[in-house]
């Protein structure tokens, strides 16, 4: 590894324009498709099942979906890049599938380190109270119990549940929507990642919390880390990323500066 | 380097040879087994918090809360004395109720771990599809949960042994060793359902039936004595039955008098260690076999 980042730095520095560059994540051409079941549609009877069991095949009412259509891009060390598109596009697929839980069926996905999804559905354990979660949340990332002692207090904080009284001591099925999101954000923000994914999570909580994540986004930039943001919120891509790719019906339609992809993006939407 | 100082040196390469360039791996890919093994040991913090976290929360909506850890047990045993000690008036086997009981938690043991075990994938998918951890961890919690309702329980059925009237001796000191090799055992059998109920949900409906049927061949509710009248080929399949081989010893340990089947301390032991070593190893790598595909799909 050191002597790579030796050797790009020496050509670089001839190349004024460019800066070392590292790559995080190499998509190279990836198809992904998976299956969708939906629900009661024939062949239920448990006859069929049955006969399916036997012979291995697939229920019926499994469609295989396409999500994914031959997408190649090359993220860097320190970039913030966002992800738009309309709905059902591949955008939170591709997202999985960076993390390593979806499986490509052509091309490959490489990674630096170990990449962590952040959605704002990663349930944590709803009867327990908030506190107990931060622990538990942190453990679960890897880290060290000492560190975790260290961190908990802050991650509290910084979420602000405790802002309407003291929240974190209560189980978290008594949290609104917005309040477990920004915890589970908190919990996912304390630890430097290599490649942190984040699956519309900053479009929930309040103003205050959106500034102190857009922030915290920041910082973890400055670590050394590469972000990815899926949002339908465009605004919130503006302000956190300057690269974006736009996702169409899982291929890749523009990759490049914010402004030029939105400006380009938007046209599209309101043309239709 | 001299040729090439002016260009940027990832130009003109493919896709996959800058990743192999920089050192990237394929996302997803499974560790080794010796890998993931160092990985799960680096978790152990977690699966004991997960552990204690789950028995918390089990019983944080019950108004006497963790009081159900004793009652349960206590309840459960009960029931079983009324039918089989009471209605059906078993008084062949010295101190009944004390048999049953040991049988009877220590056969709980491994149901309840085998029955959260088959679930342990498929009800924590939100945590699996949100963080990155060995998900052996998983597995490894419920059988570090159910341990933990077990101690619980040991500790009404010590009550029940010495209220009964057995003698406190130093055999009881075996009792460690062989709860150890049962939890093994058991993790090994969880990590093992816990792969089969992650891939096909259908058997959360089947395993109750097997649990079942595995504790009338364990000799849990009445006398082992009677295997005795089974043709031989069953009488060896039930000694060598696992379940059978660590209520024995639990029943060893604790009562006087209590009627065994295995008349060979030496076997029981072996048959018990070899039970533990072969439910964990193939249990661990069977799962570990199918690490990348939890939470797909």
């Amino acid at each position: 590894m050191a002597e790579h980042i030796v050797a790009s730095t020496e050509a670089t520095a001839t190349l004024t324009s460019a800066q070392e560059r590292i790559p995080t994540v190499v998509v190279d051409d990836a198809h992904i498709i998976y299956r969708v079941h939906q629900g009661a549609a024939g062949g239920t009877t448990p006859v069929a099942a049955l006969r399916r069991l036997v012979k291995r095949t697939h229920a019926p009412n499994v469609r295989e979906v396409h999500a994914v259509k031959g997408v190649s891009f090359t993220a860097y060390r320190g970039e913030a890049i966002g992800l738009i598109g309309s709905n059902g596009s591949g955008k939170s697929t591709i997202l999985r599938a960076i993390a390593g839980l979806l499986p490509v069926n052509r091309g490959a996905i490489h990674t630096q380190g170990q990449p962590s999804l952040l959605g704002v559905n990663a349930a944590l354990l709803n009867d327990l109270s908030g506190e107990r979660n931060v622990v538990l949340g942190c453990l679960a990332m890897g880290m060290h119990p000492d560190e975790v002692a260290k961190q908990a207090a802050g991650i509290i904080d910084f979420s602000g549940i405790n802002e309407r009284g003291d929240f974190a001591s209560l189980p978290m099925r008594t949290y609104s929507s917005g309040m477990a999101a920004r915890l589970r954000f908190s919990i996912a923000a304390a630890k430097k990642h290599d490649v942190l994914l984040i699956d519309e999570a900053l479009a929930t909580g309040d103003k205050g919390f959106r500034k102190r994540s857009e922030q915290r986004v920041r910082e973890l930039r400055e670590g050394a880390g590469t972000v990815f943001l899926v949002s339908h919120q465009l605004s919130s891509v503006r302000d956190t990323c300057e690269r974006t790719i736009w996702l169409e019906s899982g291929v890749l339609r523009m990759d490049g500066p914010t402004d030029e992809v939105i400006r380009e993006y938007e046209a599209y939407a309101n043309s239709k | 380097m001299a040729t090439t100082a002016l260009v940027d040196p990832d130009t003109g390469l493919t896709q996959a040879q800058l990743a192999a360039r920089h050192g990237l791996r394929v996302a997803g890919e499974r560790p080794s087994l010796a890998e993931y093994s160092r990985r799960l040991w680096a978790y152990r913090h977690f699966i004991a918090a997960y552990a204690n976290a789950k028995l918390v929360a089990s019983y944080s909506n019950a108004k006497l809360g963790q009081l159900w850890q004793v009652l349960t047990p206590l309840t459960n045993a009960a029931v079983y004395y009324l039918i089989f000690g009471v209605v059906l008036a078993q008084n062949s086997i010295p101190n009944f109720i004390a048999y049953l009981t040991t049988g009877l938690f220590i056969f709980n043991f491994t149901q309840s771990a085998v029955l959260a075990g088959t679930q342990s994938i498929s009800s924590n998918l939100g945590l699996i599809r949100a963080l990155h951890f060995p998900r052996a961890s998983l597995p490894l919690s419920t059988t570090m949960t159910q341990f933990q309702q077990l101690l619980a329980s040991m500790v009404v059925l010590i009550g029940i042994v010495l209220v009964t009237g057995e003698p406190i001796t130093l055999k009881w000191l075996l009792l460690v060793p062989a709860l150890l090799l049962q939890a093994v055992f058991n993790a090994g059998v969880v990590l093992l359902v816990a792969r089969l109920g992650a891939k096909s949900t259908d058997l959360k409906q089947v395993m109750p039936f097997i649990m079942r049927t595995w504790m009338y061949g364990s000799g849990v509710l009445y006398s082992v004595s009677l295997f005795e009248r089974l043709p031989g080929w069953a009488t060896t399949l039930v000694q060598y039955n696992p379940l059978l081989v660590y209520i024995e010893l639990a029943r060893y340990a604790l009562l006087e008098q209590a009627p065994l089947l295995n008349e060979s301390l030496t076997q029981l032991w072996l048959v018990a260690a070899g039970w533990a070593l072969v439910a964990g190893i193939g249990g661990f790598i069977y799962f570990w076999r199918g690490e990348q595909e939890y939470g797909r799909g």
